[in-house]
């Protein structure tokens, strides 16, 4: 090599690099006139199954691109979606169902009942109210492509609302071919016959996701409620823009770059508050709950007295406030249900919401027998949902007297640990925080974090066949009373057993340029109906 | 300088004045380097006297008085959390500081070992310096996540993931300055008189690289401060119950509109004590001596 | 010389390789497990123990290694865990952000820093010189994000001039390319600005002090003359000294600044490849971390004998 050549040939390499680069890169060339959405989700978009996970963000694309038989409507009825007409039987055994004229799948291929069936069943192995409703189920069968019917063993009064169900797992409806997939597999081929199409030359995770509106949909005639009625998207094209550093999102969407920003820390209201052309609005009725859960496998906490003590000396006050930074984006939830849902209540919910009683919590570790065992609180500094929870939790507990460590970590490790069943000293853990949003704990059904079935429980593990016991008695209810009182029977129960603590009810605000309009309000972030001027 | 011989001037070695008279020579001739010793001195009085410095529980949580901007009951305001600000950032010079010094001192001594040996025994010396290659390709967050994941976070792990990533460019220089020392006539000369290698290594060769191995040190001492920062911004960094300049700064970023109190005090401190440990750094180079520590 | 870069070539495999062994065996060891991450939040041990079945993490180490090595050899660096795309596709997608930053970042810092540093040794012991210094320092001790925020707040929400965050591609323009890159560029130049500085001062005073230049003054050369002649050629030791250190910095202030602006790039594939243990994307990007690192190395060593040729290689 001579010496000339050398930096000129270093020189080439780089520009190759780059060229390469270049070409690998996708190019975002778009038709002029074109209404794009550009909207910044709550997190990235990895995992495009919907059913292998529980990941909000993949609920959320679940509904840009699949379609439901049935959905829940904002007065909590269930609405027929792609369904046109059903009947239920008499005995309440076989349900019937027809589909509407024209669903389409992105390839080009009509929805047939197979693949509804296919699509139900795969939800069903991996959902746990679709799994309680295959207990019941004798059959799917299609009668012909368009009608197919459910025969159940024994009544589930819940089959509807099961097949409405608004967040994870969503019984989307794919194509047949690709429903057949094992449930613990990822699906690798986004296709839907939902509103929007999945644009997969154009994803880049971690960064970037693209939707074109599917041109071939037809939506229903009713006006939109929730996931019910009409899916009229109104836009060319939806790109997700993840922004991972909140500070930069707030700029960008004061600076117009983007249009809408889904989730957004309420402490940084006042900065968009200054700009008129943006607005900031809860569109969540719902919100989300946070939770303290215990591990019942090791003491202290099974100890049932010591989970006692934190209901006394735990104010849903701080917590509210180290969530969502002030009453305006949060509220205490005395209540396992979620507040504003028609089971929530406040039944046996003293302890929690009296005056805070340190010495009661007091007299309740003594009683308990505590012996300063070691209470290991697992963090995740990277949520700080969970982590501001921890921090105040730690607090409280130190403030008791108690033996704490507080563990911080990632959000990976925490919900690594958390599945290990071992001894606090070996690895085990004591209390980890988490949150849920409000559609996933509206009833005993959904509720998973209350079920005391031991091993296969939730994270923690409780053992009480008594909740189990009056959470079975509340699927057998058949009207809204008696429905009402059995989950009142089952929080009773939970008030004094404390499988987990409450901890708030926040709602995070969304933000958005003030050129849109028609975003519906919902639980769950939903695109069609949305304008852009 | 990898594989490379740097054909250098012949050093005075034997000229040794009594060290601390260069010091003070030194301080005379720089009165910045002066600054910076007295700025860190007071820095490290602050982190000893943290307790008796008007502070409360850095770790105590009030929600209800979160975000209260600097008054005359909360010097510095308060966080997200209502902890206090001030008391944050006064014991925050402690972990800022132990991890600073930690990491200089850790990575200096393993840097040396290393370092002297590869620079005497050719034989280990490729070896040595690949292996210092692929330590320095590995990201530190990479080494600090899974050391957290592996144990728990602490300060601990933040040096050792710090630590590891300063410890090659250390080997570098010493490698590079054992290297040139090697060809100097006296140090030929007491080989041939059959020397022992320690013995070589003892009295000629170390008294040339105690210099810019300060110097070094004195850099890696900053550059840690900064990086242990970084890692908070990942979350990678020292648990965030304990406050250091860095964690402060890197959770309170995004409000940096709204509070920026919370940016700014840590951020002062750190700058301020970042720029004193150079300072003296760059006093002691020209002090000790301006020629082999200029080739950092 | 060709040799000795044969040697360093193949010494160059034998680093990835081991790289590759120790970030593997440090991944092993590391207790997160993607399937737990897969799962999401509501699911059950029994949902966690299947995903983590189907995902082959249940085979003993070697076994798993052994598959990499195995896929690797055929040119296969794996499918992410998470997305199901390659991970060749994954980073292929991500070099072209990390490398007009890199470029950028080095083009700004080198026009910042080498007249700054051929100032303040011209000035040397001035208040000029430890103004300069002291400036550069500054370079060092303030954190990158600070700074980007700072930037961020002034040029793009108060001032409008340029964007806030985002990255385009060469395909839509150069000057749209351009805009948004200075920002980012500027933000993780400081730290470079700051040692390019050092380091050209440093070499810019020893080679004053050589017979040389003390011989072309006697001459009558004007010391403009004296320092612009030998400025340039001295300045680019530094110069290249920085960009092989610079790879190891550019890392971890790549993840922060590509963080902070939305770029995707590499440094932002690799944290969260790590904080959602995506195995085989971070095995992927350390292996190119390990490459680029150690041929940039190469490079550096032999463009000294270019510069310098003084200096032989061994």
């Amino acid at each position: 090599m001579t010496r000339r050549a050398f930096p000129l040939r270093f020189m080439a390499a780089a520009m190759c690099a780059v060229t390469l680069g270049v070409v690998a890169g996708t190019p975002s060339a778009m038709a002029q006139g074109q209404k794009v959405l550009k909207f910044i989700p709550q997190a990235d978009l990895r995992i495009i199954d919907p059913i292998t996970t529980t990941a909000y963000i993949t609920r959320n694309h679940g509904y840009m691109i699949y379609d439901t038989l049935f959905a829940t409507d904002a007065k909590f009825q269930v609405q027929p979606q792609m369904v046109d007409k059903f009947e239920i039987s008499k005995d309440r055994l076989t349900y019937t169902f027809t589909l509407r004229d024209g669903l389409k799948f992105h390839d080009g291929t009509p929805v047939r009942s197979a693949d509804c069936i296919a699509s139900v069943e795969r939800w069903s192995k991996r959902d746990a109210l679709g799994q309680k409703m295959a207990e019941s189920t004798e059959a799917w069968t299609a009668v012909n492509d368009k009608t197919f019917t459910l025969k159940l063993k024994k009544p589930f009064p819940l089959a509807l609302e099961a097949l409405a169900k608004p967040s994870s797992n969503v019984p989307f409806i794919m194509p047949e071919r690709i429903a057949k997939t094992d449930p613990s597999t990822n699906i690798t081929e986004p296709i839907g016959s939902g509103p929007f199409k999945f644009v997969k030359a154009e994803w880049v995770p971690g960064s970037k996701v693209v939707y074109v509106k599917n041109t071939d949909y037809v939506p229903r005639k009713e006006p939109p409620s929730w996931a019910a009625g009409g899916k009229v998207v109104k836009v060319d094209r939806v790109e997700w823009i993840y922004i991972p550093d909140s500070a930069t999102a707030a700029a960008a969407l004061n600076a117009g770059e983007v249009d809408w920003w889904e989730q957004m820390p309420p402490d940084l209201i006042p900065v968009l508050a200054k700009n008129k052309d943006v607005k900031v609005e809860n569109i969540d009725p719902l919100g989300s709950m946070g939770l303290l859960r215990f591990n019942f496998m090791y003491p202290p906490f099974n100890n049932q007295k010591m989970r006692q003590a934190v209901l006394y000396a735990l104010d849903q006050n701080d917590y509210v406030l180290g969530i969502a930074g002030s009453q305006k984006n949060g509220h205490p939830c005395y209540s396992f249900f979620t507040c504003g849902t028609p089971l929530s209540s406040e039944v046996g919910a003293e302890p929690l919401k009296g005056k805070r009683d340190f010495e009661k919590a007091k007299q309740l570790i003594k009683e308990a027998g505590y012996k300063g065992e070691k209470i290991v609180i697992i963090d995740a500094t990277d949520q700080p949902i969970v982590h501001s929870q921890s921090l105040l939790t730690a607090e409280m507990l130190r403030k008791l007297g108690l033996n704490v460590d507080l563990q911080a970590g990632d959000w990976g490790t925490l919900i690594t640990r958390r599945s290990s069943k071992e001894p606090i000293d070996k690895g085990g853990w004591s209390i980890f925080h988490t949150w849920l949003v409000g559609p996933d704990v509206t009833s005993p059904a959904l509720n998973f974090a209350i079920r005391g079935s031991g091993q296969k429980a939730w994270f923690g593990w409780p053992d009480d066949p008594k909740i189990e016991e009056l959470r079975d008695a509340w699927f057998a209810a058949t009207d809204a009373a008696a429905s009402k009182k059995a989950a009142e029977a089952v929080q009773m129960r939970a008030f004094d057993f404390v499988p987990y603590v409450p901890t708030a009810q926040f709602i995070l605000p969304t933000a958005y340029r003030t050129n849109l309009s028609g975003l519906i309000i919902a639980p769950i972030t939903l695109m069609w109906n949305v304008e852009k001027k | 300088m990898n594989a490379t011989t740097v054909v250098a001037p012949p050093i005075a070695a034997k000229s040794v004045s009594p060290t601390w008279r260069r010091f003070r020579d030194a301080f005379r001739r720089h009165p910045t380097a002066l600054i910076g010793g007295v700025i860190l001195i007071l820095m490290a009085a602050i982190a000893v006297l943290a307790p008796w410095m008007g502070t409360i529980d850095p770790q105590a949580v009030f929600p209800a008085r979160r975000l209260k901007p600097p008054s005359a009951e909360f010097w510095f305001g308060t966080d997200m959390l209502g902890r206090d600000v001030y008391s944050r950032v006064v014991y925050g010079a402690r972990v800022s500081l132990i991890v600073g010094l930690a990491v200089a001192a850790l990575s200096t001594l393993l840097g040396l070992a290393i370092g002297l040996v590869t620079g005497y025994v050719r034989r280990l010396d490729a070896v040595v310096m690949r292996v210092m290659d692929g330590l320095m390709s590995i990201p530190s967050v990479l080494l600090a996540i899974a050391l957290m994941a592996l144990t728990k976070a602490s300060i601990g792990n933040v040096i050792i993931a710090i630590t590891l990533a300063e410890v090659p460019r250390v080997v570098r220089l010493i490698r590079s300055l054992v290297l040139i020392l090697r060809e100097q006539p006296y140090v030929e000369a007491a080989i041939a008189a059959g020397t022992t290698l320690p013995r070589i290594l003892v009295r000629h060769v170390l008294p040339n690289i105690v210099a810019p191995l300060l110097v070094q040190g004195t850099y890696v001492c900053g550059s840690a401060m900064i990086t242990e920062a970084i890692l908070s911004f990942i979350g990678a960094g020292t648990p965030p119950n304990i406050p250091s300049w860095g964690n402060i700064m890197a959770e309170g970023r995004s409000l940096i509109q709204i509070a920026g109190y919370l940016i700014l005090y840590p951020g002062i401190c750190l700058s301020l004590t970042v720029l004193a440990v150079n300072l003296l750094g760059d006093g002691m180079r020209d002090a000790l001596d301006p020629r082999l520590a200029r080739r950092m | 010389m060709i040799g000795y870069i044969v040697r360093r070539l193949f010494s160059t495999v034998i680093v990835m390789a081991v790289v590759a062994f120790v970030v593997f065996s440090l991944l092993y060891l590391t207790p997160g497990d993607p399937a737990a991450i897969i799962a999401g939040d509501i699911a059950t041990d029994e949902d966690i123990r299947r995903i983590h079945a189907r995902l082959g993490l249940d085979d003993p180490f070697l076994v798993q290694f052994g598959r990499w090595v195995w896929s690797l050899a055929h040119g296969d660096l794996g499918t992410s865990i998470f997305t199901n795309l390659p991970v060749t596709q994954l980073i292929g997608q991500r070099i072209e952000p990390t490398v007009s930053l890199t470029l950028c970042t080095l083009v700004v810092s080198i026009l910042v820093a080498v007249p700054l540093g051929v100032t303040a040794a011209a000035k040397a012991g001035g208040w000029l010189d430890r103004g300069v210094m002291a400036f550069s320092v500054l370079g060092f001790s303030v954190p990158v994000f600070v700074f980007a925020y700072i930037l961020i707040l002034t040029f793009s929400v108060e001032l409008d001039w340029l964007p806030v965050q985002g990255y385009r591609t060469f395909h839509d323009g150069v000057w749209q390319w351009l805009r948004h890159l200075i920002l980012p560029s500027v933000a993780l130049g400081t730290v470079y600005v700051a040692l390019i500085t050092r380091m050209t001062r440093a070499s810019m005073l020893d080679v004053l002090a050589q017979d040389y230049v003390r011989t072309a003054e006697a001459k009558g050369l004007a010391p403009e003359q004296v320092l612009i002649g030998h400025a340039l050629k001295n300045a680019a030791i530094p110069v290249v000294t920085i960009i092989g250190v610079g790879v190891a910095l550019l890392i971890s202030g790549a993840i922060v600044t590509e963080t902070v602006f939305a770029l995707p790039g590499i440094g932002r594939l690799t944290v969260d490849a790590i904080l959602r243990r995506d195995y085989p994307i971070i095995q992927g990007v350390t292996l190119i971390f390990s490459a680029v690192y150690v041929l940039v190395n190469l490079a550096v060593d032999l463009s000294y004998v270019l510069f310098d040729p003084r200096i032989r290689l061994t």
